[in-house]
């Protein structure tokens, strides 16, 4: 099989049911390195992924053997970059269950992917006084896009508030609903309370009431299988870095019919069919949507990382992480002023938010870090999540597929370590 | 030098065929490929419903208007059935090349124009559509 095959073959099978961890750890350079003379653990991955050694080698190889731009080009490289391209966008497409790759408009993030559904489809269908539904649990990508809208156009922004358990109130869902809502946009996976929200349930009862639906899926796609045609959503955002895939990628589903109907979001290159000096006429899906040149090996690295993924098994990751985050609850839970948020049974995504009480977020964090322990402190971009858990800040571990208890008890001895230092 | 322009080619290109328009034809289409600016008109005169007189006009590169060219010989005497029957894979195969995915848009413009034509646009089914997967 010949180099350009070989990227271009799809995996779409796992090798085994359950998950490898020292195996898995194997593919990730990254994870053999030691940061102030220990080994690094890493547990930011909900703020970016690790890059398993395929998706490196296939950045690599594209820009030594492959590298042109896409589409345009009549010559034999350009080709095969667009054949690689539209590969990965087919196997994006397949991943989330999409019935087209014309479904699945590449951005550079989740947050550019929610902007364009905001300018492009809220400026055309949101008018004054109509509602736009958020959570109290949404990410500022997942937020300020709407505020904006909802500032140009005298919207109303409503939210449906979460209990102490971090669950959502569906309550104010129904409420909302009898209301002028045009749309309801939600995460899937909170990145702070590891809540995962029933989003199919929401975009039935969405639907019912004539909303459109869009997912914020940055935190559930890498973790979870993720199929839109079984939640019913309308759009859904995802992120290439959290899914083991290249940063400066991420992407955009959206039902054909509904973006079809859509103007554009960035004017420019490739997303028109003609032009003439004071008009033009727009490209087809999914091309109308990418204006410019496109990130074009990490749209590939991408391919490569959905099919890593399907090869370890979404399933494997799933199991794999819900045991890891039992067991990082029950010890955490040992060391005394340690306070856990969000859910606290076993349905839930393996972003632990905690505060360790005497010892701020901060500090803690760089306590850890001199431990070799990557974790995240401050707002993790929720600010209004954290003035209603009336905290200032958090420190997070996230855990993904590599990850391992032993690094769970690390975190574990760290914390016992800055008690110690704190004189707690 | 590529195999693509072979002979049959270049001799269409330099020398095309039923080049031309027809007055008051029953049949007139024109489609353009406005990423590469090809742009291609058929005109067709009809007897008892089959391909009596046939001409083209247009200007592109030397695959579209060969093919335009080749296309009108093949329709010569047809029906309009026939005409509309026409697949892409007949047209490959008339021109006797392998296109690269850049350049079948060229290929194909012509095939675009006649069965539009044929179908007088109402009831087109459209070109047919690539693969969704």
């Amino acid at each position: 099989m010949n180099e350009l095959a070989t990227l271009t073959k799809e995996v779409k099978e796992p090798v085994s049911e359950r998950l490898d961890v020292e195996a898995v750890r194997k593919e990730f350079p990254i994870l053999k390195r030691e940061v102030h003379g220990k080994p690094l653990v890493y547990l930011d991955s909900a703020a970016t992924s690790q890059k398993p050694l395929e998706v490196i080698e296939t950045l690599n190889h594209f820009y030594r053997t492959t590298n042109a731009n896409i589409h345009r080009g009549i010559y034999l490289i350009s080709e095969e970059a667009t054949a690689l391209y539209e590969g990965a966008r087919k196997k994006v497409a397949r991943f989330l269950g999409a019935r087209s790759w014309r479904e699945v408009i590449f951005t550079r993030s989740a947050t550019e992917a929610i902007n364009l559904v905001a300018y492009a489809w809220g400026r055309e269908n949101v008018k004054a006084g109509d509602v736009i539904l958020l959570t109290e649990m949404e990410h500022h990508s997942n937020l300020i896009p709407w505020q904006l809208l909802a500032k140009e156009k005298e919207a109303r922004l409503e939210f449906i508030r979460f209990d102490n358990e971090g669950h959502l109130q569906l309550e104010d869902l129904d409420t909302y609903l009898k209301e002028k809502v045009k749309i309801v946009a939600l995460t899937q996976m909170s990145n702070v309370l590891g809540t995962i929200n029933p989003v199919k349930e929401i975009t039935k009862r969405a639907h019912d009431a004539g909303a459109v639906v869009l997912v914020d899926g940055a935190q559930s796609v890498p973790h979870m299988r993720v199929n839109v045609q079984e939640i019913g959503c309308d759009f859904l955002a995802f992120s290439g870095h959290k899914m083991c895939g290249p940063s400066g990628i991420g992407g955009l589903y959206g039902r054909k019919e509904i973006l079809e109907k859509m103007n554009p979001f960035l004017g420019g290159g490739e997303m028109i069919l003609e032009v003439t000096l004071r008009d033009a006429r727009w490209n087809e899906l999914p091309y109308k949507f990418e204006a410019g040149t496109q990130s074009i090996a990490d749209g590939i690295g991408l391919g490569k990382a959905v099919d890593f993924l399907n090869r370890i098994g979404l399933d494997a990751i799933c199991e794999h992480e819900r045991e890891l985050v039992e067991y990082a609850m029950n010890r955490l839970n040992e060391v005394e002023g340690v306070k856990i948020y969000g859910p606290h049974d076993e349905e839930r995504g393996s972003a632990l938010a905690i505060t360790l009480e005497g010892v701020h977020p901060h500090d803690l964090a760089s306590l850890l870090d001199a431990e070799g322990i990557a974790v995240r402190a401050g707002h993790h971009c929720t600010m209004p999540l954290h003035q209603k858990l009336e905290v200032p800040a958090t420190t997070r571990a996230s855990f993904y597929l590599y990850n391992t208890k032993e690094e769970v008890d690390k975190l574990v001895e760290g914390l016992r370590k800055s008690k110690e230092l704190f004189g707690i | 030098m590529d195999d693509t322009y072979r002979e049959n080619i270049l001799d269409h290109y330099r020398h095309p065929r039923n080049y031309g328009s027809i007055e008051n034809p029953d049949i007139a289409q024109e489609e353009d490929n406005p990423l590469c600016g090809d742009r291609i008109q058929m005109n067709i005169r009809l007897n008892d419903g089959v391909v009596k007189e046939v001409r083209f006009k247009g200007e592109g590169c030397a695959i579209s208007l060969a093919s335009a060219s080749i296309l009108t010989e093949m329709i010569h005497g047809k029906s309009l059935e026939e005409l509309k029957a026409l697949g892409k894979d007949e047209i490959l195969k008339a021109l006797g090349i392998t296109l690269s995915p850049t350049r079948l848009k060229c290929g194909l413009l012509s095939l675009k124009v006649f069965q539009a034509g044929a179908y007088d646009l109402e009831g087109w089914p459209g070109e047919e559509d690539e693969e969704e997967w």
